[in-house]
């Protein structure tokens, strides 16, 4: 496996994830060509670029939900092919998408330990609540979510709070090692939109996870992220780290390209 | 919004609520039943001095222990958003089970089981057709429910028969007076604590609350949909020989969907949503209740049989009426007319609680 320069991280630094030339087509449309992405250890990676550029199909690949037609992903150095999202879970992707899977019936503690329940009784499998709801307590603590109350339903919290609870269910997992994120900060306040980057930043400096973020608001990215790709026509066109671009010079390249790509249209 | 709402959003701080004031917003269409409930028992009491006898206590006991059941054997199913139609109609085959082969010269004991058996077995088509092969449950439980009040027709030509057995164990299933009303506690009891208790009783509210979302945690939805439907149909069964030891003769034309209905009627009536996701074994008792009170006080009133349908589709009307009225002022959705607002305005008063709060 020979680095495949432009997009590919310096030789030496530890990549949690690396993916090679992947590419995807949708009948005649092409979705993904030939995309060159890295993600080293305890990094957040945000993922830039108009609608159907191909962000969400990329995320999609990695959590398993989409088989590229061609290409090759790394987690650790080794190749892996994710048959479900279930087989890229066991190897430590965990996804928050849009659609947060919350149960809104069930209380925050029970979203939390949902299929994982501690349990007595043997064959019966009673529910030990007392214990459950002190776990949870003391990890939203740990992880800096702060919610009224674990007994409350999650129907009852604000969509922030259910982000946060959704993203603390997906990090709770022991084996985690990159968690995506598809925009987190998708119709949040202002109040909501800082808890948010505050855990993601909390959980990448301490508890060492890396994350690809998806957003459409660069200054929240500008926030949170260590470094931005820009994904345009299914490709990997700017990769820079935060040092080396400024929020002012990414939204002019994007507002750039837009007008290229407006003009292209107008043209045929 | 009060001060108290503000604070709690501003702040986001872990505000103590009282415990009674919680427990009464978690359970709202609970309490609203029992105080109908209530308000039913003042009700007839005052119009009638046979109603609060020891004597009638039993006759009412007699009405609501059916009730319960069919309505603690629908629950799960409801709280799935899926529905049984066929348990009424097992709550007829059984007992015609159990006479069949113990006049086949099996005796009583086994063949209840082997019937209660059989009712498993037709609860697990039951969920096979609607979960496997995704037809919805409300066809595929009908179908069932037709295809055995054939068979029983078919065999029975017809013609009623009576229940037979020892004395002791005709007593147990239903033979004594209370104990009908025995069994429907215990059931309560253990489906209580099956539901609030257990892993199984949380995968059933998740999955019937997001079954996506359940999936994706690795929940079996099709396993639980299907234990449910068992259970159901096994419940089903077991209401039909205590009932049928209780009234001492069967008749195969009796029409099983009309007591389906009383349970489905008594679970929502306590609170359990026919779109899935939430419902209670204490809920489906006190809906229980209140529909046996509704049929014991006024037949005590001596209304016709005839205008009885008609009192009981009115009083449950009124009863959802107002516990749909409620939950809807106190959701997060918000009062919809001005009936609605009416009962939000009083309901923030007594509980002196802000509106702002939940629905921002």
């Amino acid at each position: 496996m020979t680095p495949n320069g432009g997009a590919n991280g310096p030789a030496g630094v530890e990549n949690v994830l690396r993916t090679e030339q992947i590419s995807l087509n949708f009948g005649p449309v092409t979705a993904l060509r030939n995309v060159n992405l890295h993600l080293e250890r305890g990094e957040v990676l945000g993922l830039v670029g108009n609608n159907g550029a191909g962000k969400s199909t990329l995320v999609k690949i990695l959590t398993g939900l989409y088989r590229p037609d061609g290409g090759r992903i790394y987690l650790d150095g080794e190749e892996v092919r994710f048959r479900s999202v279930q087989d890229a879970r066991q190897h430590g992707i965990e996804t928050v998408f849009q659609d947060l899977a919350l149960v809104d019936e069930l209380s925050v503690y029970h979203n939390l330990f949902l299929n994982r329940e501690y349990t007595r009784g043997g064959w019966f499998r009673f529910l030990r609540n007392r214990a459950m709801r002190a776990a949870a307590s003391r990890f939203l603590d740990d992880i800096g979510i702060d919610i009224p109350s674990v007994d409350a339903p999650v129907a009852k919290l604000s969509g922030g709070q259910r982000q946060a609870i959704a993203v603390a269910r997906a990090v709770r997992q022991e084996n985690i090692k990159i968690l995506l994120l598809d925009e987190p900060l998708a119709a949040m306040g202002a109040k909501e939109t800082s808890l948010i980057i505050g855990l993601i930043n909390s959980l990448s400096k301490k508890a060492n996870i890396s994350i690809i973020v998806i957003d459409h608001n660069y200054t929240h990215l500008f926030e949170i992220c260590d470094r931005i790709n820009v994904i345009q026509h299914g490709q990997v066109t700017v990769n820079k780290s935060l040092s080396e671009i400024s929020l002012e010079e990414l939204i002019e390249f994007m507002v750039q390209s837009f007008r290229r790509d407006v003009a292209a249209g107008d043209a045929k | 919004m009060n001060s108290n709402a503000l604070a709690s959003r501003e702040g986001n701080r872990r505000i103590p609520a009282s415990a009674m004031r919680r427990f009464v917003g978690q359970h709202l269409t609970e309490v609203v039943s029992a105080l109908v409930a209530v308000a039913l028992a003042i009700f007839f009491a005052i119009q009638s001095p046979n109603f609060l006898t020891s004597d009638n206590a039993l006759v009412l006991s007699q009405f609501i222990a059916p009730f319960a059941i069919f309505a603690l054997a629908e629950v799960p199913i409801l709280i799935l958003g899926e529905i049984d139609l066929s348990v009424g109609q097992m709550y007829i085959a059984a007992p015609f089970f159990v006479t069949y082969w113990h006049h086949a010269g099996i005796p009583v004991l086994p063949s209840v089981v082997l019937a209660l058996l059989v009712c498993c077995g037709l609860g697990f088509i039951n969920g096979l057709i609607s979960i496997s092969l995704r037809v919805p449950s409300f066809i595929a439980t009908l179908g069932i429910a037709f295809a055995l009040r054939g068979i029983i027709l078919i065999y029975s030509n017809g013609a009623p028969t009576n229940p037979i057995g020892s004395h002791m164990l005709v007593n147990i299933l239903g033979g004594w007076p209370w104990s009908e009303a025995i069994w429907a506690v215990g059931i309560a009891v253990l489906l209580h604590l099956m539901l609030r208790g257990t892993t199984f009783g949380l995968h059933i509210v998740a999955v019937g609350g997001n079954s996506e979302s359940a999936r994706e945690s690795g929940i079996r939805v099709e396993r639980i949909k299907i234990w449910c439907f068992v259970l159901c149909a096994l419940l089903g069964g077991l209401i039909g020989i205590l009932d049928g030891y209780h009234l001492g003769s069967l008749d195969p034309a009796t029409d099983g969907l009309t007591f389906m209905f009383y349970g489905v009627t008594s679970a929502v009536i306590g609170g359990t949503a026919l779109t899935g996701g939430r419902g209670t074994m204490v809920g489906a008792c006190i809906g229980a209740c209140v529909l046996g009170m509704i049929k014991n006080g006024f037949l005590i009133l001596g209304t016709s049989s005839f205008a009885l349908d008609l009192v009981t589709g009115m009083t449950i009307l009124l009863a959802m009426i107002l516990n749909v009225q409620i939950e809807q002022a106190t959701s997060m959705r918000g009062p919809r007319g001005s009936f609605g607002r009416a009962v939000n305005l009083v309901f923030s008063i007594v509980t002196q609680r802000g509106k702002g709060k939940v629905r921002s």
